[in-house]
């Protein structure tokens, strides 16, 4: 492409090279070194520090619920309630912002007049931009006052789901709670990937299908949909990433306890990120090196995720 | 001339214009079907719902969306078909996804401004918390203000070389395994956890300085980690849209390569780099869950020592106020919000103009 060759583009006929080439060009690829070796750095840290809690507990690291670190004489914590939390989470907030992120993406590449098109897609961009304490505090001062009523309508129609069964908490401070908002969170990355293949869908596949008599919806069934799906997973595994390793929003939000429940309309559950914000300036003992290694684990969750969605969507750029 | 052309087709004998249309428009609904079907939707649920007593914004604005999508479908049916039923099916629920990511972005806005408002005025951006009880009604966000400032400035002076420099390297001088590698591993770098990047720089000082050291510049050095990425993305893309023929004629004059770079590519794409650079500003600008980690959540007086103790920024002030959970405490909160809200837009807004009113010319 635009990339240049080094090898010819280098005056390669005055015999020696020029100490200026040589520094800038070392300069260049060991600032991309640094970056593979803080990467390598990230984990590498992570693992030494939580070595220490993980040999000193007595306790099951990957199945025990409760965490009890904040001391010296034999700690018991373990992860599956926060991995638990951390997955319902994320899984919610996937449920919701996924299908409204389509039609956001569908609504501004073939629906909405052509000149609001940039300034509507600016404006769900602006969505991004909002710090993620901002969202919490939203949440936790606006948002679940007025989620109320909702709660109360889905607890009287739809309590014989265990899902929505109650009590609801009366402080709304629940996983569904935080749950929408990472929703909202994550809907402009969603939106944004799938924008930019809907836009890419070849204009001979959409004329094809208008041709045939097609409706808008066929045309974007039968062209827009099959060539976007990628973008799309990849879009959302992206979103499901950043509700992953989400912070603030939950950790402000949702009033936690260390079970597994899935009452999503009463307090409880507790995810990574949000446990390890709350807990570290209280830790003491094990406490730092246990909340280490789950970080470690939260990692791990969100490396496998980010690398399939780059894998989707670099095989998509392939065929296309 | 028109109303020559006019004359015979007006005169035409026989059948008005309304039996002469087209067949293949035969069977539609008019244009002005939509808006109609909702303003009524709107007024029946808007009704329906004072009558029992129940009125409320969000309840009619469901109500609505529910009874518009119902008629049209039914609308559309009787005096269409099926095929083109669904199609204003869809392109209702189209409509109402894109209403349904308004809604929050407004409501959010607007809580923050009118929450804000309360509370922000010079005194509160000018004083700092020290010496304040919790629930006095004094104190401001000064010493907020400048550990935001001082972090930031120094995660950017961190990683915009870095940065810069990983995409000169990718775009320029890249190939084979090593690109690939930093190419993929910056991708993933982006979908760090930030508390992750905060627990990275945690285990690193307590490696290199011993446990419980907390300053400014931790918390500057687990922002860069978010920064990096960020920056080295945006820059590969400028850079890439540098035009090859630039780099030729530079080439056939005879300057070495790294003078090339720094003085024609670099100035080419200067008005992206910078609007790319301030978008990562404006991203981790309000990271708060690296900085509890790393900077501290107690500070409360003034401090411009980046290596000397605790220091309070704008997000981990919003954060600490919550947590402490009384009326003033919130007041603060909402009011040092609306200030962060503030600086992003302005940082955001900025980037825009830059890449607006600064960008090469490379179209002809």
């Amino acid at each position: 492409m635009s990339t240049t060759d080094s090898s010819t583009a280098a005056p390669a006929s005055q015999g020696k090279r020029r100490i200026g080439d040589v520094v800038f060009a070392n300069t260049a690829r060991g600032s991309g070194v640094l970056i593979l070796l803080i990467l390598a750095g990230v984990a590498a840290f992570l693992l030494i520090q939580s070595f220490d809690s993980l040999s000193a507990n007595t306790a099951n690291f990957l199945t025990t619920e409760e965490w009890d670190a904040n001391t010296r004489e034999n700690p018991a914590f373990g992860v599956a309630a926060l991995a638990f939390g951390t997955v319902l989470a994320a899984a919610i907030a996937l449920l919701i912002a996924t299908p409204v992120a389509i039609g956001i993406a569908l609504f501004i590449v073939y629906y909405a007049p052509r000149r609001l098109a940039a300034v509507l897609g600016y404006i769900v961009d602006l969505l991004a931009a909002i710090p993620s304490v901002v969202y919490g505090l939203w949440g936790i001062g606006y948002l679940v006052f007025q989620l109320h009523d909702f709660y109360q309508l889905l607890e009287r129609y739809l309590g014989w789901i265990p899902l929505f069964s109650g009590p609801i908490s009366t402080t709304g401070r629940t996983m569904l709670s935080a749950g929408i908002v990472l929703a909202v969170m994550i809907l402009p990355i969603i939106t944004a990937m799938s924008r930019d293949v809907f836009q890419q869908v070849p204009q001979g596949h959409r004329e094809a299908a208008l041709a045939l008599g097609s409706t808008r919806w066929e045309m974007i069934r039968m062209a827009v949909l099959p060539f976007g799906r990628p973008g799309v997973i990849g879009g959302a595994m992206l979103g499901l990433g950043r509700a992953l390793g989400e912070t603030m929003a939950v950790a402000m939000i949702l009033s936690p306890s260390l079970i597994i429940s899935p009452f999503l309309l009463q307090s409880g559950n507790q995810t990574i990120a949000a446990h390890i914000a709350l807990q570290y300036p209280e830790a003491t003992g094990y406490g730092v090196s246990a909340l280490i290694a789950a970080g470690l684990v939260l990692f791990a969750i969100t490396l496998v995720v980010n690398m399939g969605a780059r894998f989707v969507v670099a095989r998509r750029k392939e065929f296309s | 001339m028109t109303t020559t052309t006019r004359t015979p087709s007006t005169g035409a004998p026989g059948d008005g214009p309304a039996q002469r249309q087209p067949r293949l428009l035969s069977g539609s609904l008019p244009r002005f079907a939509p808006p109609a079907v909702l303003v009524a939707a709107a007024l029946v649920s808007a009704g329906v719902l004072a009558a029992l007593g129940a009125f409320s914004w969000p309840g009619t604005a469901v109500l609505t969306a529910l009874l518009y999508l119902v008629a049209i479908v039914i609308a559309s049916t009787a005096a269409e078909n099926a095929r083109k039923a669904k199609d204003r099916l869809v392109t209702g629920v189209v409509y109402i996804c894109f209403a349904l990511a308004m809604l929050p972005l407004l409501s959010l806005l607007s809580t923050v401004l009118i929450n804000g408002l309360e509370r922000l005025d010079g005194y509160f951006l000018t004083v700092s918390m020290n010496g304040v009880t919790p629930s006095m009604d004094a104190g401001g966000v000064y010493h907020a203000i400048v550990g935001t400032v001082a972090i930031t400035l120094l995660a950017a002076l961190i990683s915009i070389p870095i940065g810069l420099f990983t995409a000169i390297y990718l775009v320029e001088y890249g190939k084979g395994r090593l690109a690939k590698a930093i190419t993929f591993f910056v991708d993933v770098m982006t979908g760090i956890p930030s508390i992750v990047a905060g627990l990275f720089v945690v285990a690193l000082w307590m490696m290199v300085f011993g446990p419980g050291e907390t300053n400014g510049a931790a918390g500057a050095v687990s922002l860069a980690v978010l920064m990096i990425p960020v920056v080295v993305r945006s820059s590969e893309e400028m850079l890439r849209l540098v035009p090859n023929e630039l780099r030729e004629a530079s080439y056939a004059l005879g300057v070495p390569k790294w003078l090339t770079i720094v003085k024609v590519v670099l100035p080419t794409a200067i008005a992206g780099l910078t609007t790319g650079i301030m978008l990562a500003l404006a991203r981790v600008i309000g990271e708060t869950a690296p900085l509890v980690l790393t900077a501290g959540s107690s500070a409360v007086a003034i401090n411009w020592n980046l290596f000397d103790g605790q220091m309070m920024s704008l997000p981990v002030f919003i954060y600490a106020q919550v947590r402490m959970g009384g009326a003033i405490n919130m007041e603060r909160a909402w009011a040092a919000a609306l200030t962060l809200i503030v600086i992003v837009m302005l940082l955001f807004l900025a980037a825009r103009l830059i890449s607006r009113f600064f960008a090469p010319k490379l179209g002809r």
